[in-house]
């Protein structure tokens, strides 16, 4: 694929609001997690949430679209100044060329929810105030969205679980291809809700202890929640020395199971090599690897074995999810943007939370904090259903 | 942006495979309004076909429905499954579950509820390994769908198989988002006017000026206005006997998609 440049980005997790939170974050090697108290969720296991003061409602004319999911969404896109450049984009190209892509797994499910513990006792039906369209629906994030940053172009939400705003980025670079859209939001975002906790609950994948990815003693994974979006314009815009560009995406199925990933990550190996492919670069041009890295048992044995089969074992690699939890449909996007952080701050983030990396695994996995600028690296998405996804970025220079 | 399709599928109410509905579609043959059976997929492994919910059952079958119009083999096929409201009896029995005292979430259920879930059964059923994405954009999704199927036919240079479907919610939820009709239908893409390629399609997004292309028997406008999957009629009908026709789809809340189709 032709290389196109991310011009501005942002992003909101439980690791604080906006860039310099991150990398302040990611320097000092914090971790966003805490034990489980969200709304009247009783699991022993540790969630990365966003406080819910900073969670400020939607504006006012686009009410129907108020629920926490959105909530997110507006709080990541009034940071960084990214409804700033969003305006300028608007008059750059025209509301009608810039494009929406945008990933969400549960989109506002949790109103759903809510609205069921108030159903009406004789006929069972949901109060009158439940808004399907504006919460549940997974389309409410692109129509609010869309609405939020007045624009008109082509515009989909993604949902194909936890690789959701991993595929948006090449869902994007196709339409900017076919010319469809000039310039593309890419972005994506996952909230908290009961049907994902007890659901990872019912299937054991829950830890009770901060997630440790990769480690001999982890446990599962630790939910999280979070935004993130990007500016995504041609390669022609001009190029500053920090400008991050997208270099390549992959993506396959696994064709095995709903739920748990190619014991070999075959899929997980077809999606990296497929990115390497549309990048036109050799597994060595690879100076940093974001893990999927969920911290179960099986993930990270599976992606072990598609990296090391690919890459070998030297390549650097980490997951941040110790760190922000599991983003689920937002682990996309907020992943690729620690990514541009490291490739613009010049270093590659360790591990939050593994102590012991698993003999058995032999990824070259970072517990601390290396201080190397990397000029291109790549950021792996895996979801239920054998859906996977990488992304290459570089920077420009 | 331009490309060529080489095969149809289409299940829905009275609509019993694409073969079956064209003469329905132009009005040569009467529209009787049955339920399409749809059985668990023989293709799937026992432990998989069990745990089928009907959106995987009606999305599978149209897929295969094209396929049967097709020599292509199924697991060399990219896949676009699109959908606005996925698997809502899921959703339900869920959200009845939370509701409730035990809160003891069903491990299948759980993993049904994913809006990619026909995408992954599929691709488990076929053997299918290339990439396969799974949209959602409310009323809008075929045409969704459609642009997204289209672009990634056209820049990567691969045949595309396109699913769209959508059926109607149990209550309480039917009556905050009231669905109409089983309704699947499937495209099969490709960049270029193969010897299998029937018809032409080009795409273009415009400012919305007109109303979008209706069906002229009132039962099946009924399905084209009640299911999003039903907004594919239009341009199936014109599928079914291909001329040179504009098509007109609502898409999003300012804009029409307008597909120019072309006879081979």
């Amino acid at each position: 694929m032709n290389p196109l440049t991310l011009t501005h980005y942002t992003l909101t997790s439980s690791l604080g609001a906006g860039l310099e939170a991150h990398v302040d974050a990611l320097r000092g090697r914090r971790s966003g997690l805490a034990p489980c108290a969200f709304e009247s969720a009783r699991l022993d296991t540790w969630v990365g949430q966003v406080p819910d003061q900073q969670l400020a409602s939607v504006p006012v004319s686009l009410a129907r679209y108020d629920c926490r999911n959105n909530r997110l969404a507006h709080l990541a896109l009034a940071q960084d100044g990214f409804d700033d450049a969003v305006s300028e984009a608007r008059g750059r190209y025209g509301v009608h060329r810039i494009g929406l892509f945008l990933g969400t797994s549960t989109s506002g499910i949790l109103e759903t929810e809510l609205a069921y513990r108030h159903r009406d006792p004789k006929t069972g039906a949901l109060p009158a105030d439940f808004e399907y369209a504006g919460t549940q629906n997974n389309f409410s994030l692109g129509q609010f969205v869309q609405a939020r940053l007045g624009l008109s172009g082509p515009a989909v939400v993604i949902s194909t679980a936890c690789s959701s705003s991993a595929k948006v980025f090449a869902a994007a670079a196709r339409m900017m291809a076919a010319g469809m859209c000039d310039a593309a939001i890419v972005g994506g975002t996952d909230s908290l809700c009961l049907t994902t906790l007890y659901g990872f609950g019912s299937l054991e994948l829950l830890s009770p202890a901060p997630c440790r990815p990769f480690d001999a003693k982890r446990s599962g994974i630790s939910i999280g929640e979070g935004a993130g979006f990007a500016l995504l314009e041609t390669a022609s815009m001009q190029l500053g020395g920090d400008a991050i560009q997208l270099l390549g995406t992959g993506e396959s199925s696994d064709a095995h199971h709903m739920s748990t990933p190619h014991p070999d990550g075959l899929g997980a190996r077809l999606a990296m090599e497929g990115a390497l492919a549309s990048a036109s670069l050799r597994p060595a041009d690879i100076d940093y690897i974001n893990l999927h890295g969920t911290a179960t048992r099986t993930n990270d044995a599976s992606e072990d074995k598609a990296v090391v089969g690919l890459f070998g074992d030297r390549t650097p690699c980490s997951s941040t999810k110790g760190a922000t939890g599991h983003l689920l449909g937002a682990a996309g996007i907020v992943e690729a943007i620690v990514c541009m952080l490291a490739l613009r701050e010049g270093f590659m983030p360790g591990s939050a939370n593994t102590e012991q990396v698993d003999p058995a695994l032999r990824v070259h996995y970072l517990l601390d904090n290396v201080q190397q600028a990397p000029g291109r690296v790549m950021s792996n998405s895996f979801g239920f259903g054998g859906s996977n996804c990488s992304l290459i970025l570089g920077r420009a220079g | 942006m331009r490309f060529f399709v080489e095969s149809v599928g289409l299940l829905g109410p009275g609509l019993a495979g694409w073969q079956a509905s064209r003469a329905v579609l132009l009005g040569t043959a009467p529209h009787i309004s049955a339920d399409v059976p749809l059985p668990a997929p023989e293709l799937l492994p026992a432990a998989e076909r069990r745990r089928t919910g009907l959106p995987v059952r009606l999305a599978i079958a149209a897929g295969l429905d094209a396929l049967a119009h097709s020599t292509r083999r199924g697991d060399t096929l990219a896949s676009v499954f699109t959908s606005s409201g996925g698997d809502g009896q899921v959703v339900h029995e869920i959200c009845e579950t939370l509701a409730g005292a035990e809160r003891q979430v069903s491990p299948t259920r759980f993993h049904n509820s994913v809006h990619n879930a026909p995408a992954g059964y599929w691709s488990i059923a076929l053997r299918a390994h290339p990439a396969s994405t799974s949209l959602c954009g409310y009323d809008w999704s075929f045409a969704a769908g459609l642009l997204e199927a289209g672009a990634q036919c056209v820049v990567e240079r691969a045949a595309v198989l396109l699913v769209s479907y959508d059926l109607p919610y149990p209550e309480p939820l039917h009556s905050k988002r009231p669905l109409e009709g089983v309704v699947g239908a499937a495209l099969l893409l490709v960049p270029e006017k193969t010897r299998e390629a029937f018809a032409g399609i080009e795409l273009k997004i415009e400012p919305r000026v007109t109303a979008p292309t209706k069906m002229e028997r009132t039962s099946l406008e009924a399905l084209r206005a009640r299911n999003p999957t039903g907004r594919a009629l239009p341009l199936l009908r014109a599928l079914a006997a291909p001329a040179a026709t504009t098509i007109l789809l609502e898409y999003l809340s300012e804009n029409t998609l307008r597909v120019e189709v072309e006879a081979l």
